[in-house]
């Protein structure tokens, strides 16, 4: 089944679209609100929350190039030594874009 | 048990404050809804759809993936899949706010989830691992992230050519810069590094072996289910702060 790309047919696709990401902003909540939050459920829950984070940047290093991993390690580097987010995150693009620049990769 | 009274009350200057405090992350929002409204044209989009798909929709990575299905026509099921899959990590980050969001009635909670999004709820779900409840960022943050992203698509769709090559100044790393310096913000005991460490192994063989855009629901499971079988010391104190966790400044 495919839609047009006519003028009502994008805006049936958005939409779709949007019904889809509304479904995944809901359906954890909703979904919870069945469940009693045991001391169990809570530690899954906090250890759940921040292993999201890490599971979007592990694939996110090891996919990327030599700047997107430099990034990545300055900002570690940074935040482990300051606990200050905005300087960490600074000054991992700005070690990205001198990668980059350098024409450094990988090996 | 369903409670009467709602105990969550939202406090408008700490609405405001949160708005003001991811401004700067917003700037950088702008730039990738740039590069959304730039790629949406070239795919195209009508200016005011690109802008109004950014407005209601909000999930970046997923407009991307939906644009790059774009053509005379879209396949409907696989457009639906992907969307699904790429934002199926709002699933586990609803739930990780639920412990709060109770405290607030339905209609509100469910409002609120609108503006959920990577980096209020990074945010969020951090100051909750140290006993603080925020759930003003996802309010204020989420307003100015939305704002930004609205904002950045619309010089996208037309000044689009002015940005030729965000990544050359690495601006495609700042969502990844900011998730790893929100995650090292938080408590690192050995249950957490241990976690982590079970995340990062199954996120990447899901990213290796299985189906496009699992890897972040598998790992994140997996690393949540070391904290369901392996309980901190203190039973039920959520909001209590352990000494373990400054220990390696």
């Amino acid at each position: 089944m495919s839609i047009d790309t006519t003028t009502a047919g994008i805006l049936a696709l958005i939409a779709i679209i949007t019904a889809v990401t509304v479904v995944t902003r809901f359906g954890g909540v909703f979904l919870m609100s069945f469940v009693t939050i045991s001391s169990r459920i809570e530690s899954f829950i906090n250890t759940m929350a921040s292993s999201v984070l890490i599971a979007i940047i592990t694939p996110m290093a090891f996919s990327g190039d030599a700047g997107s991993v430099a990034a990545l390690i300055v900002t570690a580097v940074i935040m482990l030594a300051t606990k200050k987010p905005l300087p960490s995150i600074a000054g991992g693009i700005a070690a990205a874009g001198l990668v980059r620049y350098a024409g450094l990769t990988i090996f | 048990m369903t409670p009467t009274t709602y105990s969550y009350q939202f406090s408008a200057t700490k609405v405001r404050y949160e708005f003001f405090r991811l401004l700067p992350i917003s700037l950088f929002v702008v730039a990738f809804g740039a590069a959304f409204g730039l790629a949406a044209v070239q795919k195209g989009l009508e200016p005011l759809q690109a802008i109004l798909m950014s407005a209601t929709v909000f999930a970046g990575a997923s407009q991307f993936a939906a644009i790059d299905m774009w053509g005379s026509e879209v396949s409907l099921l696989p457009l639906i899949a992907v969307v699904f899959a790429i934002n199926s990590r709002h699933l586990l980050m609803g739930a990780s706010l639920y412990p709060m969001l109770r405290d607030m009635s339905p209609g509100r909670r469910y409002s609120l989830l609108l503006l959920l999004t990577d980096a209020n709820w990074a945010v969020s779900a951090q100051e909750h691992q140290r006993g603080k409840r925020n759930l003003e960022v996802i309010l204020g943050g989420g307003i100015a992230i939305w704002m930004a992203w609205i904002i950045g698509t619309w010089l996208g769709v037309y000044f689009g050519g002015l940005l030729q090559d965000p990544k050359s100044l690495g601006l495609d790393m700042v969502l990844g810069c900011f998730l790893l310096a929100m995650a090292l913000g938080g408590n690192k005991s050995p249950r957490t590094l241990v976690a982590w460490a079970v995340a990062a192994i199954t996120s990447l063989a899901a990213w290796k072996w299985l189906p496009p855009n699992m890897h972040v629901v598998v790992g994140a499971l997996a690393g949540g289910a070391i904290g369901f079988f392996w309980l901190e010391k203190k039973p039920g104190d959520s909001g209590v702060k352990t000494a373990e966790n400054e220990g390696d400044a």
